[in-house]
């Protein structure tokens, strides 16, 4: 790779059920306006957009980065739109980070949104298709078997994805961009929240959310130039495999597993637990955390739970997960990934204010979607590569 | 930068077919591996590109990863948009070193529904798609602009008729470094950019094409004198717009797809890439253009400059 | 007269004539009869259902040739109990969706199991209740659901490779 790619600019927007004082333009104009803000540039400044979301249909419009290429200051510009499902925020991410570590663009900003409340999101997951009855509706109804095998295949106790429910709340409480803000939550409020796809209780899933995130990503040269300290990319990988196949072991994919080794492999993290100080872990149902450990290498296959039961996991843990709050508790879909992503930088910079885990000079984001098949991770620390 | 180039193109196109994605698709990325004389294993890279409003169902190119046989799992990325920008960014790609080989490909079946009608989604959401302003009204009015500005005349624009959008898919196998010195019949790419336009139609001039324009001047594809164009569009008319916007001297020959031919919306572009490589690697041009375009009235647009493998 | 506009509705309606392929269109053609196939893969051999025309593993392309019966009944590999409604749903929460591996098949189909929310669990041995011939569309709905057979539960051991 010829050049470095760093992160200079982060810009969130605050998350919500409903942004009704933006329209999807305003929304990206307003992540994307506090990454330049940060980074300390102009919209000149930008070679390239790449923008990410997930089913276009999410909102209804067709191909958006063609209707956003004006509020993104992209005409004149090469634009390129990433949909990789659920892990499409990272994926966006990495493809911009691309065109820096390729020498093609010195700055790119990236950009990745959802407006949930502009359309149906549960009706365009399980739109009513010939051939196929409608049997379940969302993506929970596509996950909540999965965590029943996985608890009896781990042995693990009923409260584990309790325990990360109102770990990631109280956290998000820190986090200003947080869409969910439940200052009375604690294992009773999960417990006694409706069962909505058994074994998965409603405190247990991620909102609906609007919101957006970006980044602007710049190449050695210029991430040298702002006042604010840069998070630079040591490794990015992406994986997939199909989502039906004979033997495929859902619950520990293995392609979630290859692209962490990859990753990991690239920044030179040889035992993930000790050397990754903070890590961002796309987490949209509870028990999801604990799978993911596994799945990426913290510990062994069926140990994830005790690492969330001994508050390995908590923000004083020694590897806290999702300090932001999480996906549990902002969910733009075809965003969550980017903000896992960002939220990595944020803590490598020391810029993650209320929720900063003290000294994080290495963090993980990681994206997955589809039926846990594709994957998107990056590897970000504080020191130059 | 360093060359990469293509190895092995192969497409199929139909007015409708009885197949679905995944059956188009293994048939033409099968080819197209075989062609490059590579192996599922020696792709490092791979990306792909489909469009859900196509068939009115989210996740097209989840299920369209069984014609790829992803496993053991592999790198791969997709865009929502023509297979011309997943040539892109598997460019892109190749360009870190680590791997030398990328699978690209694009599939759509417009046949599923009215794409004239579906393509007003496209529009800014708040502004223009509540009207249903449908890909013909836009492109009368792109017309129209032409002949009042004195681009053309009536007669050379003729009627404006529904594009005849089908389905198909292309797959194209890219290659770099030493399997790029063990091919034979490549063409390098010799440079490739892309731009896009203002969406309002009324903050833009439509009587030219400055996106194709400025594409192929960074692509370094303008006022070249390459053996052979191929440009795409849906509409007829759009031919006088791109071959002006190429500034493409005499001697090029140029080929239009699009217009009265079957025009296999996603694929259309990858497939303008693929029919300039073609003409390379049969020996019938040493250089080439080739050009993809995606949105309303020539929105945003793709050029990419072709050259023999030396 | 100033107005705040603070919401607007923009439906879209955009019709489809979908068409399922050709490994599926005879999966779909199957179902109608009474049968479930599969396509095995000429390379690995394994069976996989629906048919989608190509081994998602070896992604190579399958053919008519490559089409196998595959038994009606099976095990409950992976499950959860729906207990909300949504728009489209053709039957009444609470209930049992599952993940089930036929005998024969290398790939769970997912159906509905028609059984007490309560007595259902991983390895309980199912089969399917197929419409009555006059009722059976080109679709899964052509199987109503499955209900248990009474046998003895399969050993983890026996599906644990698919849970």
């Amino acid at each position: 790779m010829s050049e470095r790619c760093a992160v200079i600019g982060v810009g969130q927007t605050k998350y919500a059920a409903k942004r009704g004082d933006l329209s999807i333009a305003g929304l990206v104009r307003e992540a994307a306006e506090r990454a330049l803000a940060d980074a300390e540039l102009r919209w000149r400044d930008i070679d390239a957009v790449v923008i990410g979301k997930a089913p276009d249909m999410f909102e209804g419009v067709m191909m958006p980065e063609l209707y956003l290429a004006d509020a993104l200051g992209a005409v004149g510009k090469p634009m390129m739109r990433v949909h990789t499902a659920g892990s499409v925020g990272g994926s966006t991410a990495i493809a911009a980070s691309h065109l820096v570590q390729a020498g093609v663009h010195e700055r790119v900003l990236t950009v990745a949104f959802e407006k949930q409340s502009e359309g149906d999101a549960m009706w365009a997951l399980s739109p009513k298709y010939p051939f196929q009855p409608p049997l379940v509706a969302g993506a929970g109804g596509f996950f909540a078997p999965l965590i029943r095998a996985y608890m009896r295949r781990s042995g693990a106790p009923n409260d584990v994805g309790v325990r990360v429910a109102v770990k990631d709340r109280l956290n998000a409480l820190r986090n200003q961009y947080a869409h969910l803000q439940l200052a009375d939550i604690s294992p009773e409020t999960v417990l006694s929240s409706p069962m909505l796809w058994d074994p998965i209780r409603y405190l247990e899933t991620c909102p609906s959310s609007d919101g957006a995130c970006a980044m602007v990503l710049s190449n050695e040269a210029n991430a040298g130039r702002t006042s604010r300290p840069p998070a630079w990319v040591l490794g990015s990988a992406v994986r997939s495999e199909p989502a039906v196949f004979a033997g495929r072991d859902q619950i520990n994919p293995r392609a979630g597993a290859d692209c962490a080794r990859d990753v990991y492999r690239q920044a030179g993290v040889t035992d993930p637990v000790r050397e990754i100080d903070v890590a961002e872990i796309y987490v949209p149902f509870s028990w999801f955390e604990p799978m993911w450990l596994e799945n990426l290498g913290f510990c062994e296959p069926n140990f994830g739970w005790r690492m969330t039961l001994d508050e390995t996991t908590s923000l004083s843990g020694r590897l806290p997960v999702n300090p932001s709050g999480g996906v549990l508790s902002s969910n733009p879909i075809g965003a969550s990934g980017m903000i896992r992503f960002a939220e990595a930088a944020l803590q490598v910079r020391g810029m993650a204010g209320e929720h900063q885990v003290d000294g994080a000079r290495v963090a993980l984001g990681h994206a997955y979607g589809g039926a846990s098949q594709f994957f998107a991770m990056w590897v970000v620390g504080a020191r130059k590569p | 930068m360093r060359d990469v180039a293509i190895a092995s193109f192969a497409q199929a196109t139909f007015e409708r077919s009885s197949k679905d994605e995944v059956e188009l698709l293994v048939d033409v990325i099968t080819r197209a591996r075989a062609e490059s004389r590579l192996s599922k294993s020696d792709i490092g890279f791979t990306c792909s590109a489909s469009c859900d409003y196509l068939g009115g169902r989210p996740f097209s190119f989840v299920s369209a990863l069984d014609a790829v046989g992803a496993w053991p799992p592999i790198s791969e990325s997709h865009v929502e948009m023509d297979g011309a920008w997943a040539l892109y960014e598997a460019w892109v790609r190749l360009q870190h070193g680590d791997v030398d080989a990328a699978l690209v490909y694009a599939f759509g079946r417009s046949s599923q529904g009215n794409l004239n009608q579906v393509l007003s989604t496209q529009l800014d959401p708040y502004f223009l798609a509540p009207l249903w302003p449908e890909g013909d009204s836009l492109a009368g009015l792109q017309a129209r602009a032409m002949i009042d500005a004195g681009v053309c005349s009536e007669d050379e624009i003729g009627s404006i008729a529904t594009p005849r959008y089908g389905d198909g898919a292309a797959a194209m196998v890219l290659v770099a470094g030493p399997l790029l010195e063990r091919a034979s019949n490549a063409a390098v790419i010799r440079g490739i950019d892309h731009r896009i336009e203002a969406h309002s139609i009324g903050a833009r001039d439509l009587t030219r094409s400055s996106s194709t324009q400025l594409a192929a001047e960074k692509a370094g594809a303008c006022r070249r004198d390459v053996d052979v164009a191929v440009a795409c569009a849906p509409y007829a008319y759009q031919e006088i717009l791109l071959r002006r916007a190429l500034s493409l001297t005499d001697r090029t020959r140029f080929t239009f797809l699009g217009g009265n031919s079957v025009y296999p919306y996603i694929v259309a572009g990858l497939s303008s890439v693929g029919e300039a490589f073609a003409k390379i690697a049969s020996g019938k041009a040493l250089s080439a253009v080739a050009h993809a375009t995606s949105g309303p009235c020539l929105q945003q647009n793709l050029v990419c400059l072709l050259e023999v493998q030396p | 007269m100033n107005y705040a506009v603070t919401r607007m509705l923009a439906p879209v309606r955009l019709p489809f004539v979908v068409t399922p392929g050709e490994a599926l269109s005879r999966f779909l053609s199957a179902l109608v009869e009474g049968r479930l196939i599969g396509e095995r893969c000429s390379e690995c051999s394994k069976v996989v259902l629906p048919p989608r025309g190509a081994c998602p593993t070896c992604g190579i392309a399958t053919n008519p040739r490559d089409n196998v019966t595959v038994s009606d009944g099976g095990t409950v590999v992976m499950f959860c109990i729906v207990n909300i409604p949504f728009e489209g749903q053709t039957i009444k929460p609470p209930y049992v969706y599952a993940s089930i591996l036929l005998d024969g098949a290398d790939v769970p189909l997912l159906h509905l199991v028609e059984v007490p929310v309560d007595k259902a669990r991983m390895g309980m041995r199912v089969r399917a209740e197929w419409a009555p011939p006059t009722e059976r569309k080109p679709s899964l709905e052509a199987i109503r659901w499955f209900v248990p057979t009474g046998e003895p539960d399969a050993s983890y051991e026996a599906y644990k490779e698919y849970a």
